[in-house]
């Protein structure tokens, strides 16, 4: 199992910063993402107007969500492919487990997959002597180094080159110790062979899937590499791990979305590899699997449906809101403790382990409103953190000093004549003891601030006091 | 199984029971009609201009074309491709009866085979189904004439793609898939450009796993 360490954000955050090497990859990659999105957007002229259409389909879907999934399972069947309902982690695992022993499974291969993830299948499939083989490139370096990925779409994100070196000269004992690691090209060359012999000898083949289709029973991925295809395609059984709110109504449906889900992620317009599969091999196919398994699952999902977190499973997992996100920018994905990182994780991760472990991650955000502005489905990112500090707040589980600092201020805020007066009253005291330096290297009390920057003086005087002024002056109506 | 469960706490989320009939009839006619959403109207094109687009988008991914004028001048195509990569003349090629029509022998150097590839394919040779104009991208039904395996194994992939194939959007193709297949295919690749991988680095390396080059040679007749 993946403990959470989002418990200790603070903790987490403090080493991320101090962390050379993530800081070098973070102000690498950080800006090229952004860069990209913003070209692709500029492609194409409707994009807004598609985040409005990508937004009301999910709505639409999950709205029905019980009669699609229904009609979803009934297509599967009639393809030949068999459907797992499961609650939650446990269930899934065992769903997973028993559908590789009953192959005879030794090794199974596995394109990327977050909710894999979230139910540490790998771990589990380990346990019982069965070898998985991550083959995504960003997944197979995170499973030699027993990472978690640190990006959902990118999972290698925090490591350089000096990192891929290390851990394939770790790995791959049998090739040439003088072997050289010139460019990235010679990390994917070697990837590509060690992977090639895997790929051909796996029993079982695990997926993720972007999007399921009630109209015909599909289950789609989308992939850079090919890894996903392969996976899918060469072992004699395929499984398909999904949440539910994946699925959505038709060709039509998952098409629209499928257009903004690469913009928004890579800058792609399309991915390379956007593959619908649809149940066994079929009478005279050459290739394919010849079972076809979903395993559907629940895991929280529908707990969230019908409260203020239920437009969290719109998520198409795009990532742009970690892309976009200046706390992810600065920590990175392993200080959020868990699965999901960036606004989207801080919003569904406490919803899957609990407030009162990942409570720090709805508070880790500068409100700035970034994600929710980029979000392909519109998800109010920032809303829906807030409603966690709230949960958090009326669960007393926020800090005394906290509480009590925050009462301090609504005790003023409830009382504008006493605020304006305590705050001009503060204003001018600064302004006084500022006023020779224009600021503050230090100040009680705020440390948080001052260690790393300094504070600005106050002026003298508020900006209500001032307006008042201008007002009287008839500079201002 | 937990089937019920999950139905039954998604109803008690949606504060409702299963759908009455009338709105489940409702949905079943949305799956039946599957209406379209907007459109980018970058592909509302005349045809031969969608056909320009395509291959604009093709290269702008890394991809390669070569336009000829008939089925005839497929093996001369392939064959000069091959020796322009330094690649040998022998592949894999999709055992469709479009492709098996092509006079090959008329290149005897090219050593032809049919099936599904393995791994010791170097070179396959697909067949295409349809090109979508909007982002340059192949559909890819499988079937017993057009193996999975092919778009996968090779290093390098040539699509045999008429260009009267060519649709604007992706609604298109699902259509023209519809019409002419019917039922969904087990599998359906939709494929911009040849393999890359951006994980070591944020960077742009081509050739992951799938294949390090897609060529197509466009048929115009």
């Amino acid at each position: 199992m993946h403990i959470a360490t989002s418990p200790a954000f603070k903790e987490n955050a403090h080493a991320a910063l101090a962390n050379a090497g993530l800081q070098k990859a973070l102000a690498r990659s950080g800006p090229s993402f952004i860069a990209r999105r913003a070209s692709a957007v500029a492609n194409l002229p409707e994009f807004e107007q598609l985040r409005d259409t990508a937004r009301d389909i999910k709505n639409h879907a999950l709205a029905n969500l019980d009669f699609y999934l229904e009609a979803y399972e009934a297509k599967v069947l009639e393809t030949g492919g068999k459907v797992h309902w499961c609650a939650d982690a446990e269930e899934a695992r065992e769903a997973v487990l028993s559908i590789c022993q009953a192959a005879g499974a030794r090794t199974v291969t596995k394109g990327k997959s977050m909710i894999g993830e979230e139910i540490a299948i790998n771990d589990h499939l380990e346990k019982h002597g069965i070898t998985p083989v991550e083959t995504d490139l960003g997944e197979y370096i995170i499973q030699l180094r027993h990472e978690l990925p640190s990006h959902i779409i990118a999972p290698a994100f925090h490591l350089n080159m000096e990192d891929w070196e290390e851990a394939f000269r770790k790995a791959h004992t049998d090739l040439p110790v003088d072997r050289q690691f010139n460019e990235r090209r010679d990390v994917l060359i070697e990837a590509r062979n060690k992977l090639r012999s895997k790929f051909l000898a796996a029993d079982v083949g695990i997926t993720g899937a972007n999007f399921l289709v009630a109209e015909t029973g599909s289950s789609i991925i989308v992939t850079n590499e090919g890894n996903g295809d392969l996976t899918q395609t060469l072992p004699r059984v395929h499984i398909v791990l999904a949440s539910i709110e994946k699925c959505v109504p038709t060709l039509e449906d998952a098409t629209s979305l499928l257009r903004v889900l690469a913009r928004s992620a890579t800058g792609q317009d399309f991915s390379v590899y956007t593959t619908f599969s649809t149940g066994a091999r079929r009478p005279g196919d050459l290739d394919g699997p010849e079972e076809y398994h979903v395993i559907l699952i629940d895991n929280g999902r529908s707990a969230m449906m019908g409260t203020e977190f239920q437009e969290m499973l719109r998520c198409i997992r795009c990532a742009a809101c970690m892309n976009h996100c200046p706390v992810y920018g600065a920590v990175g994905g392993h200080a959020y403790g868990w699965v999901y990182p960036g606004p989207m994780g801080s919003v569904l991760t406490p919803g899957l382990i609990g407030v009162e472990k990942a409570g720090h991650l709805p508070n880790a955000s500068t409100f700035c409103g970034k994600c929710e502005s980029v979000c392909p489905v519109r998800i109010p990112l920032p809303k829906l953190m807030r409603h966690w500090r709230e949960r958090e707040f009326e669960r007393h589980l926020t800090p005394a000093a906290v509480r009590a600092n925050l009462a301090l201020w609504g005790f003023f805020a409830r009382r504008p004549s006493l605020y304006r007066l305590a705050t001009r009253a503060a204003a001018f005291g600064m302004g006084l003891l500022g006023r020779k330096k224009g600021r503050f290297k230090s100040m009680p009390g705020a440390s948080g601030w001052t260690d790393g920057r300094d504070l600005p003086a106050p002026e003298g005087d508020t900006f209500f006091a001032r307006y008042a002024k201008a007002q009287r002056a008839g500079q201002v109506s | 199984m937990s089937k019920q469960s999950i139905l039954t706490a998604l109803r008690r989320g949606l504060k409702r029971g299963p759908l009455p009939a009338d709105q489940a009839a409702m949905l079943h006619g949305r799956l039946a009609q599957h209406p379209r959403h907007l459109i980018p109207a970058r592909s509302r094109l005349p045809h031969p201009e969608q056909v320009d687009l395509f291959v604009r988008n093709v290269e702008k991914e890394f991809g390669s074309v070569t336009r000829v004028e008939d089925m005839d001048a497929v093996p001369g195509a392939v064959a000069d491709y091959l020796a322009a990569q330094n690649l040998p003349g022998s592949f894999i090629m999709a055992p469709h009866p479009e492709l098996q029509a092509i006079p090959w022998s008329a290149r005897p150097l090219l050593d032809v085979r049919e099936g599904r590839a393995q791994a010791s394919d170097a070179v396959s040779v697909q067949h295409g189904f349809a090109g979508i104009a909007e982002t340059g991208t192949l559909m890819l039904p499988s079937a017993p004439e057009r193996p999975v395996t092919l778009n996968l194994l090779a290093d390098t992939e040539v699509v045999v793609l008429r260009a009267s194939t060519i649709v604007g959007a992706y609604e298109e193709a699902w259509d023209k898939l519809r019409a002419e297949v019917g039922a969904m295919p087990r599998n359906v690749m939709l494929i911009t450009g040849p393999s890359r991988s951006a994980d070591i680095e944020q960077t742009l390396e081509l050739g992951a796993h799938g294949p390090r080059r897609l060529h197509i040679v466009l048929v115009e007749g």
